[in-house]
């Protein structure tokens, strides 16, 4: 047992790392605040004054409420799709063979090593046009009648998030999978359940805890994507960051910019903390 | 025809052989353990007959029912096992209720049997704590009750005691016992633990290497090893090495009348049963131990050391260095021909 020692002897030790964050965290963010209150015009650029203009204009135009939706429904579609194909590729992953495991694994977090412009494009690629490679395989093999729009489209953007999303996912659900009792399946089963009970009654509500902080992380870098709704979704589609992104780029309205990026941070923030508190309250009894 | 039949039973992996020639018939309401250090096939076995592990070859024969092909969901048997293995996400009384719960059980009569079963384990009152906020035995408990709860036909034990301490394990192996007795049920206990399977059960099975060694009750299996090995494993013994040649078993200097061929034996002997006398084999009590009921003594003779323990019984006994005869009555010995496998 380490003796307890004073504040003032233990603040020396935490300096580097406070100023460290200070330096790239702290005063960045309170700088894009400040921004965010200085006023813009075509002919006099940002001016260092003090006016709540640019708030209501994105809390009044119904253009920014608009992309904000989009922003919101996006990245709930992709972490539903994140979550209804990462869970069983982790139960899958976790029951497969050590030998081909390992390989399945490094596929699984392989585009992780890519950039996600590249992977991106990649999907680019597949949906392109009534002929892409995506519409083609769907009405070859039936599915469809005549070509789904992917490019430009929320669906293309859902599609493509939720895979570059995958991993986190997988990852967050392996782990709390590694904690699974193997014999805790054999149990159940030993008691008279079928496969499919022992994974609707027995793994899956065990799990709960890892889908559901895989699901915060995948919709906190889903709202905050930036190069697959970029690519995807193009100009006219637009969700929060890249609106940002344009209001600094091509408007130079900085300040208006800097109070859209507030209020994503703002809104992912209040979002993660809530469900964070709901599933900590939800599986205190059990999961500890 | 018997309770449960295991009929030469073998299970290999690659070219390894985890078991073979097993063959075991249990009888109903009988207590079996199948006892054996880490890597004898014993825990194999359990995992083959609930269902867990295929045979590569053999039978399971349960009332004349062929259960090879039965998968574990329809055994119908009771496991407790080694982990525990409860629902985390359940309370006590809903781990109990699942096997109830897959059998469409209704909910009164469910609720009612489920409160039977917490209490004849005594949990009564802890039907809504979750299992992590239960110690070790409590957690047992529930994994018997849940296990019995289904009324199973055999009920099977994988190491069921061996996370509790000492004085719990105790307190368990008398309450395993008593509910066994009370219910009936047919149980087979797999363990590396001598004591506790020769406290339990009706029978034990003593395996090694994949092999049955003996199947004997656990006073047969002590007094009448069918092999060194388990004289060896069930308790302490000497194994001394003799020479039969007509008729007459030599160790050192101990003269004994043995039936049998001419040629090498093993010779396996309890440190209680032996005494010390005028004649015998030669040694010198090397060092010996003052346990309060019994003294144990290390005594050197030309086969190796011995070990021999004497009732504190009042009687004169040697100290150390004393030049003494070691003596054992020939009915409490065993004479094991090298090479030959015996049960």
């Amino acid at each position: 047992m380490a003796e307890r020692r004073s504040p003032i002897a233990v603040a020396p030790l935490l300096l580097p790392a406070t100023l460290l964050f200070i330096a790239v965290l702290a005063i960045p963010l309170i700088m894009t605040l400040m921004l965010s209150f200085y006023s813009w015009g075509q002919y006099t650029g940002i001016v260092e004054d003090f006016t709540v203009e640019n708030w209501v204009e994105v809390f009044t135009d119904p253009y920014f409420g608009d992309v904000f939706l989009r922003t919101l429904r996006i990245s709930v579609f992709a972490t539903l799709l994140a979550a209804l194909f990462g869970t069983p590729e982790a139960y899958i992953l976790k029951r497969m063979d050590p030998r081909w495991r390992g390989i399945f694994l490094l596929v699984i977090l392989g585009p992780l090593l890519m950039s996600v412009v590249a992977r991106t494009l990649g999907w680019a690629l597949l949906f392109g046009g009534n002929s892409g490679v995506a519409n083609q395989l769907l009405m070859g093999i039936g599915l469809i009648d005549s070509p789904i729009p992917f490019m430009f489209t929320e669906t293309g953007v859902v599609i493509a998030l939720a895979h570059v999303m995958m991993p986190f996912m997988v990852l967050s659900v392996w782990a709390s999978l590694q904690r699974l009792d193997p014999q805790v399946e054999n149990a159940a089963r030993s008691l008279g359940a079928s496969q499919a009970t022992v994974i609707r009654r027995v793994v899956l509500p065990q799990i709960m805890p890892g889908i559901l902080s895989g699901s915060i992380i995948v919709f906190a870098l889903s709202a905050s994507a930036f190069a697959t709704p970029a690519i995807i979704g193009g100009r006219r589609l637009k969700v929060a960051s890249t609106l940002a992104y344009d209001e600094f780029l091509n408007t130079l309205d900085w300040p208006l910019g800097a109070a859209v990026a507030v209020l994503l941070l703002i809104a992912i923030v209040l979002i993660i903390v809530a469900s964070n508190r709901l599933v900590e309250r939800r599986y205190a009894e059990v999961f500890r | 025809m018997s309770f449960l039949e295991l009929t030469d039973l073998r299970k290999t992996y690659g070219d390894v052989v985890a078991l073979e020639n097993f063959n075991l018939t249990v009888e109903k309401g009988e207590f079996i353990s199948l006892l054996g250090p880490s890597g004898c096939g014993k825990t194999t076995t359990l995992q083959m007959i609930a269902g867990f592990t295929e045979p590569t070859a053999g039978k399971i024969v349960l009332s004349g029912r062929d259960l090879v092909s039965v998968p574990p969901a329809k055994r119908g048997l009771g496991i407790v096992f080694q982990s525990y293995a409860l629902f985390p996400h359940l309370s006590a009384a809903e781990n109990v209720a699942f096997g109830l719960d897959m059998r469409k059980v209704d909910r009164a009569s469910r609720d009612e049997r489920v409160r039977e079963a917490l209490a004849m384990v005594g949990l009564k009152g802890y039907e809504d704590r979750f299992p992590r906020r239960m110690s070790g035995g409590q957690q047992q408990r529930v994994a018997v009750a849940r296990a019995l709860v289904i009324r199973p036909e055999i009920l099977l034990l994988d190491e069921p005691l061996s996370n509790l301490d000492a004085k719990m394990r105790e307190e368990m192996q008398g309450e395993l016992l008593s509910i066994q007795r009370r219910l009936g049920t047919t149980t087979i206990l797999v363990t590396h633990d001598q004591q506790e399977a020769m406290a339990l059960s009706n029978r034990v099975v003593v395996m090694s290497k994949g092999r049955i060694e003996q199947i004997a009750s656990p006073v047969e299996a002590y007094n009448h090893p069918a092999s060194p090995f388990v004289a060896s494993f069930l308790g302490k013994t000497n194994t001394l090495s003799g020479e039969v040649r007509g008729g007459t078993l030599s160790v050192g200097d101990y003269r004994a009348d043995v039936p049998g061929a001419d040629g090498p034996v093993a010779v396996t002997l309890r440190p209680e049963k032996m005494r010390f006398d005028a004649t015998g084999l030669r040694g010198t009590v090397a060092s010996r131990v003052f346990q309060g009921n019994s003294w144990s003594y290390h005594v050197d003779t030309a086969q190796g050391e011995v070990l021999v323990l004497r009732q504190n019984d009042g009687q004169p006994l040697p100290v150390e260095g004393e030049p003494v005869f070691v003596s054992w009555s020939p009915a409490d010995m065993g004479v094991h021909r090298e090479g030959a496998r015996h049960g």
